[in-house]
């Protein structure tokens, strides 16, 4: 059994949700792919505080 | 020379105060009255209560910052306000109590000619049997809303951590205390601060570790939930954390109150009606907000309370306290200039303004009991507001009383959240959500009632940078070192 499904099968709440495999886990830590999305969110979050102030 | 007092050197009142000084320059006078000597940036506390961060890394001392920005600073609390005067002074004031160490218990009289109340939440233990009596903690739970309770709920945490490696399981309860509580995202993030540590510490095998809360579906956090972009699809909050809960073993209780709380047990109702128990070994409660209790005098003395202030305590301002059901709600019943409708040289910032009803879809069980989140008042649109607010009334000061006042609506305002879990650089991961606006518009934005193009979350490293960048800029910003007024809020 693939890591990600284990989870499925220890309770029926988790049973109906949708848990990450192993790429986009992988994604969520390789350091250039961070560095990316890393600009995007500051730039997002500038937007969201400019267009609050 | 006009004075402006600001009640509470909290998030809000701290932003208010310092850029009213910085605007007032010498010619006017800010006093800030707050019980606290030293500022304490609350939502770095979730570290200190993993043990991952101490109480001076998340606080400083009030007085040499006061003394910088030429703010006159009282270490007190609020305890009244007189707005029209009294028989003897026809100036408004408020009678405040010293907590300084050697003038504890000194009353005084402080004359305003604006006020600011920045007085934040009374954190409301005693509404829960167990949980605490008044505002204090109770002994069952450990809680991260000051940082003493963070470093206490650090030395249960480690008690826990020594137990399983000595082989005994233990059981984690993490949520909120009662069905009209606010503020899920810091529990939130706890939780999986909590599940962090114990993987970290080789023992998450031995631990089994459960969430309650009075959302009424995961990922309410308190705003009726959100609607993002992930992968191309626009998916509500609730399968974006329900995914996390399950992907890091963490089981969920919602659509509860918590109605009693017992040495290792909360006993809890549930939205259809029926009732539970859950033991834990180790829990943390948020508990119900209400404001702080400042009471209110007309001239003769009379009580006038209930004038200024809603029955929940937090001061009523410029919102729509009428808008009766649900179906009737809109983005506009959101107060904008935050004054008080009585007395228009008193105006309220952050978590002491008085909603005009919650955000989420009120719910209440089958026996009548109400379970529904309260509106969240967070960081950024406290200091947001704060800054607005000082903004109208020195407008007010230096230009006249018909100054426009300035406007920040929580319905035209955005809210950045970021959830770590975990400390380390290269080992922790963050939740980073933005919503916009934080109220719903849904005449704006059919169908979700927000912009999705920034309303978002994702979970990564980038969030988890973010999280340690936001601790030092805004503990930077509020110690006013160079370049503090270009930090935004
Ligand atoms: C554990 C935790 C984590 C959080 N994490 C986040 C996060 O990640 N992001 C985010 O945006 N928000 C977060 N928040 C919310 C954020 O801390 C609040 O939105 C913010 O502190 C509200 O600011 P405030 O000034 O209204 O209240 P506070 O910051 O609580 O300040 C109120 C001040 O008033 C003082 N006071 C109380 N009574 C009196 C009185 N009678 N007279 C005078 N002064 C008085 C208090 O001592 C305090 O200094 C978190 C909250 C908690 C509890």
């Amino acid at each position: 059994m693939k890591k990600e499904e284990v989870n499925f099968g220890k309770s029926d709440q988790f049973n109906l949700t949708m848990i990450p495999g192993k790429f986009a886990k992988a994604m969520r830590t390789n350091i250039i792919w961070q560095f990316i999305r890393f600009i995007v969110i500051n730039i997002k979050m500038l937007i969201v505080v400019s267009k609050s102030h | 020379m006009a004075r402006l007092v600001v009640l509470g050197g909290g998030v809000s009142g701290h932003t208010a105060a310092t850029f009213a000084a910085k605007w007032l320059g010498s010619a006017h006078e800010v006093v800030v009255v707050t019980p606290n000597s030293k500022w304490n940036w609350i939502p770095s506390n979730i570290w200190v209560g993993v043990g991952e961060m101490s109480k001076e890394d998340v606080t400083f001392d009030l007085a040499p910052v006061y003394a910088k920005a030429g703010i006159n600073y009282k270490q007190a609390k609020a305890v009244s306000i007189n707005p029209e005067g009294s028989g003897t002074n026809d100036k408004p004031f408020v009678t405040i109590e010293y907590t300084l160490e050697g003038r504890e218990g000194d009353s005084e009289v402080v004359e305003y000619d604006y006020l600011i109340n920045a007085t934040g939440p009374k954190l409301n233990f005693g509404a829960t049997p167990g949980l605490g009596e008044g505002s204090n903690l109770g002994e069952h739970t450990v809680s991260v809303c000051t940082a003493d309770h963070a470093i206490h709920a650090n030395e249960e945490f480690q008690k826990t951590i020594e137990t399983m490696k000595n082989g005994e399981r233990q059981k984690f309860l993490i949520g909120t205390g009662h069905g009209m509580c606010t503020c899920q995202g810091a529990a939130f993030e706890y939780i999986f601060n909590i599940e962090h540590e114990l993987t970290r510490a080789g023992v998450r095998d031995m631990a089994d570790i459960k969430w309650i809360s009075n959302e009424s579906f995961l990922g309410d956090f308190g705003m009726g939930g959100l609607h993002m972009k992930v992968g191309g699809y626009a998916v509500s909050s609730k399968l974006f954390a329900e995914s996390l809960f399950a992907e890091r073993n963490v089981d969920w209780i919602i659509g509860a109150h918590v109605n009693k709380v017992e040495s290792g047990k909360v006993h809890y109702e549930l939205l259809d009606g029926s009732f539970g128990e859950e033991e834990f070994d180790f829990s943390m409660l948020i508990p119900p907000f209400a404001g702080v209790g400042l009471k209110a005098y007309s001239k003769d003395g009379s009580d006038i309370t209930d004038t200024i202030f809603a029955p929940n305590g937090f001061l009523k301002v410029d919102a729509n306290y009428a808008a009766g059901a649900y179906e009737n709600w809109k983005a506009s019943d959101w107060p904008e200039t935050y004054q008080n409708p009585t007395y228009d040289n008193i105006f309220a910032c952050g978590i002491a303004f008085a909603p005009p009803h919650p955000i989420s879809k009120p719910m209440s069980s089958p026996n009548g009991t109400p379970i529904t989140p309260t509106p969240p008042r967070t960081g950024m649109p406290s200091g947001i507001i704060g800054k607005a607010v000082a903004h109208s009334i020195c407008d007010r000061i230096t230009k006249g009383e018909n100054a426009p006042l300035h406007k920040a609506s929580m319905a035209d305002m955005g809210a950045a959240c970021v959830a770590s879990a975990g400390k380390g650089l290269f080992d922790g991961t963050a939740a980073a959500m933005t919503v916009y606006p934080v109220v719903p518009d849904y005449e704006k934005y059919p169908g979700t009632g927000r912009d999705t193009d920034y309303t978002f979350g994702e979970i990564g490293l980038a969030g988890h940078w973010i999280k340690h960048i936001l601790h030092h800029l805004f503990i930077w910003k509020a110690k006013l070192k160079f370049g503090w007024t270009k930090i935004p809020e």
